[in-house]
């Protein structure tokens, strides 16, 4: 592949912190964001911890009626969005609309809407044939959710390729790997690519609790997420959103655009075993891996940190340990692995392309964020997870991963662009 | 550059359960559009829908599946089995790891999502079934097909309306051109249940008329609106020269070409991006537009959408210098699964030299287009473009071209369009 490449902007609103730079203080101290949920009132439900962003859409630049027609998860994409393209100072390098596109992932979609309005056009769950009369008028937008990536094309004057990418949770991976794939064919030169997830309402939570995926630690919500540690008992639901602005690396170059790094690398794999299940040896992962890292020309050695998926859950922590020892054999004791999710919990489709967020941030600063909440060790998960403080040291090259429902499983690698750092 | 063809198909659609069911009826000008069936639509402003007739799931798939999955879902893999049937392959032809899935999706599993609401809100969150946190979301087809099948390779899921359907196609071409085999590929959707109805009626764009004959009237002066249905169709593809590997029995035709496109905002004066999709897509296959034998149009069925449509075909073809048909007139508008049709009915008309007419519309005089209509077209087709549009501005386009048929100039066209 000739064309190559890069992240010149990233926009973060995550919980505990809106904006890219107050999320990476965060990070770097380790502070959580998970509490007893407040969006309602969870005393009916089995895990009641949650991280929810305090998000006020008027004071962070949404119109009434940007407010009113977009679910939440539709306007935590568009002021990642919006941060991005100031960051990128993508006007600048906006020549053709024709060669912008979009792709914005997602694992739920307006889940947050179409609760409520059920609720409502149901008269709680008493009518079967539910009133049409007392739908919202863009009802049709939480049905199919296509307005993640129209509101942000419509943010950014895009129209170039455009699209949705909804493969669970690793949707916030892949859809930045599909706009890389856009750009290297030659379908565009920009991409406004990243996720964004609200799932934090009864139908989400219902669901996690019958399959007890979610944590039952509801007496110490701060702490309730402990990927990797011995008292960990499921993941804590998150919501949030990153989106990147992507360039071809020669035309970023150009116009001597900030280049926070190359994604270089990306590969994925389905289990095909089962679609909330993982099998323990962790080896569609390892094949995602090391198909990411072929594609990159980069061997184990060069890998200076994995963003782990690190959801939380048993299961998962043991099925990435294996992945993480199978695709890079003795490199896998070596390199430090961390898992933000101990911080701002799991925000399904969403988290993938805020992991893509600290990745680049720890290239750019030099730093590996921690795992909080690591305070017993899994004696299972016998790798350097980074407890509870951040690291100081060179990163050049990262590995985000992500696994999911539906048995998805991705990776992606990303590094310090030659000689250009940010 | 490696080629991309179709070596197996499945259909489930409204007017066909199987895919030589479907051709007979679109031939036929037979319609699938009916009184709503799966509930009582009565007191709703829109009363037809297209829908599968005589599916029964457990007839056909194991009964352990049944209680997670969706009707959609139940009928996704169903066309992919008989896809896979049609191609001559399973879950062992090739490495596990060098097939994978990437479908469409729109509304996910909704009336299952509906029940499951009812539990929520009517008896107490403690009632929402364990298969709700996968039997709704939107990756669900790609996930059942992947395990029910053994495929591990790269996969995805595009929710791009009924653009999506092209998209997801366009997706499965990357992975093979990456190295996978085969991809198991197309949509299937449906969310034809009272809270799935009550969206589409929101969208502005279903028709209210009660009689099956007038409802769907895409390029008519009486068009009021859609249809909407369920179903869709399962593609296999596979990498040419792997397929001729394995002495595959058949090839319906390559995936030559395709573009995606976003429409600019209303009121920004700017043109629409259907032109330029159809344009990028004709010269990624490495054709001209005198060398397309029949459009496929979205046929979206309401007059602005329709005459934004017919200009940007007559923009790229001459006004009525291509045929151009509506097939979906007989099934309704299927979201995720409506391009996935489309593009097996352009592959069907490639094999068999005949294209189905667009039923029950009278031409509007003012729109420049020549529409198939009254039967069906005899006419050699070798290259189909199929046009497919998501609300809010998606345009997807895709080029199909008859097996063998790749023009020795192609690479001098594209270079030229590049160029320009």
């Amino acid at each position: 592949m000739s064309r190559r490449v890069a992240i010149v902007g990233v926009g973060v609103v995550a919980p505990g912190a809106i904006g890219t730079k107050e999320f990476w203080s965060m990070l770097t101290e380790g502070r959580t964001a998970t509490r007893k949920i407040t969006f309602f009132d969870p005393s009916r439900f089995r895990s009641r911890v949650a991280a929810e962003i305090d998000f006020d859409p008027a004071a962070n630049g949404l119109t009434p009626q940007e407010i009113r027609r977009m679910d939440r998860g539709v306007q935590l994409a568009v002021v990642a969005a919006r941060e991005a393209m100031a960051d990128a100072d993508l006007a600048l390098a906006v020549t053709d609309p024709t060669r912008v596109g979009v792709t914005i992932g997602t694992a739920v979609g307006a889940t947050m809407g179409l609760d409520q309005e059920y609720n409502v056009v149901s008269d709680s769950g008493r009518l079967h044939l539910v009133d049409h009369e007392y739908a919202v008028p863009h009802l049709y937008d939480y049905l199919v959710p296509t307005s993640f990536a129209r509101e942000v094309a419509w943010a950014a004057g895009a129209e170039g390729p455009t699209a949705v990418v909804s493969t669970g949770c690793t949707s916030g991976l892949d859809s930045v790997a599909h706009a890389v794939d856009l750009i290297r064919e030659g379908s565009a030169d920009v991409m406004v690519a990243g996720a964004s997830d609200a799932p934090i309402s009864p139908i989400t939570l219902a669901c996690f609790d019958a399959i007890k995926a979610t944590t039952p630690r509801n007496d110490d919500p701060e702490h309730a997420s402990r990927p990797f540690d011995a008292n960990r008992a499921g993941f804590v639901l998150g919501e949030g959103s990153a989106i990147f602005i992507l360039e071809e690396l020669g035309h970023a170059q150009a116009r001597g655009a900030r280049i926070y790094a190359e994604i270089a690398g990306f590969g994925s794999r389905c289990n095909a075993f089962h679609m909330t299940g993982l099998r323990p040896d962790g080896a569609e992962m390892a094949e995602a891996i090391t198909a990411a890292l072929t594609e990159a020309r980069l061997d184990v050695s060069a890998v200076d940190y994995i963003n782990a998926h690190g959801s939380g859950t048993r299961q998962n922590d043991r099925h990435e340990t294996a992945a993480f020892k199978l695709s890079l054999g003795h490199r896998a004791y070596e390199v430090p692995v961390s898992s933000i999710k101990s911080m701002i919990g799991h925000s399904l489709g969403a988290i993938g392309s805020i992991e893509i967020a600290a990745s680049v941030l720890a290239i750019q600063n030099n730093v590996v964020p921690p795992t909080a909440n690591l305070d017993s060790p899994d004696p299972e998960c016998d790798l350097d997870y980074v407890p509870k403080v951040a690291r100081e040291q060179r990163v050049d090259t990262v590995l985000s991963v992500g696994s999911g429902f539906g048995g998805f499983q991705s990776a992606m690698v990303l590094r310090r662009a030659d000689g250009r750092a940010a | 550059m490696t080629s991309s063809v179709i070596t197996g198909i499945g259909v489930v659609a409204p007017n066909g359960l199987g895919t030589e069911e479907y051709w007979g009826a679109a031939l036929a000008g037979t319609s699938g559009i009916g009184p709503v069936g799966r509930f009582d639509a009565s007191g709703y402003p829109a009363r037809l829908s297209g829908e599968v007739p005589g599916f029964a799931a457990e007839e056909h798939l194991p009964s352990r599946l049944l209680p997670q999955t969706d009707h959609m879902t139940r009928l996704a893999l169903v066309a992919a089995d008989w896809a896979l049937r049609d191609a001559g392959v399973d879950g062992e032809t090739f490495p596990a790891l060098d097939m994978g899935v990437v479908t469409a999706a729109s509304a996910g599993g909704f009336e299952f999502g509906q029940r499951e609401l009812e539990r929520l809100w009517g008896q107490g969150n403690e009632y929402v079934s364990a298969y709700q946190s996968f039997a709704w979301f939107y990756a669900v087809n790609t996930g059942q097909i992947s395990i029910r099948n053994g495929m591990k390779g790269p996969s995805g899921v595009l929710v791009n309306d009924q653009a999506g359907g092209l998209d997801a196609i366009a997706q499965a071409r990357r992975q093979l051109r990456r190295g996978s085999k085969l991809i198991i590929t197309g949509g299937v959707d449906g969310s034809i249940c009272p809270w799935g109805w009550i969206g589409h009626i929101a969208s502005g764009q279903l028709s209210t008329s009660e009689d099956p004959a007038t409802a769907y009237l895409p390029f008519d002066s009486r068009a009021a609106g859609h249809v909407t249905g369920e179903g869709g169709a399962i593609l296999i593809m596979e990498d040419a020269a792997a397929a001729r590997a394995r002495g595959a029995s058949h090839v319906y035709g390559e995936i030559a070409g395709y573009a995606a496109t976003f429409d600019p905002r209303a009121g920004r004066g700017r043109e629409p991006g259907l032109r330029r999709a159809i344009e990028i897509a004709l010269a990624d296959a490495g054709a001209a537009a005198g060398d397309v034998d029949v459009v496929f149009a979205d046929a979206a069925g309401l007059p602005e959408p329709d005459r934004a449509e017919a200009a940007a075909i007559a923009a790229v073809f001459g006004p009525g210098s291509v045929p151009v048909t509506a097939p979906k007139t007989m099934t309704g508008r299927l979201h995720a699964g409506g391009a996935a049709v489309d593009v097996a009915t352009a592959l069907l008309a490639i094999r068999d030299g005949i294209v189905p007419p667009t039923v029950n519309v009278r031409p509007a005089p003012d729109y420049p287009i020549e529409l198939v209509t009254g039967g069906p077209l005899r006419l050699p087709v070798r290259v189909a473009v199929v046009i497919a549009r998501g609300l809010g501005g998606f345009n997807s386009v895709l080029v199909v071209r008859a097996p063998g048929e790749a023009t020795d100039n192609a690479n001098e066209i594209k270079g030229a369009i590049h160029a320009a």
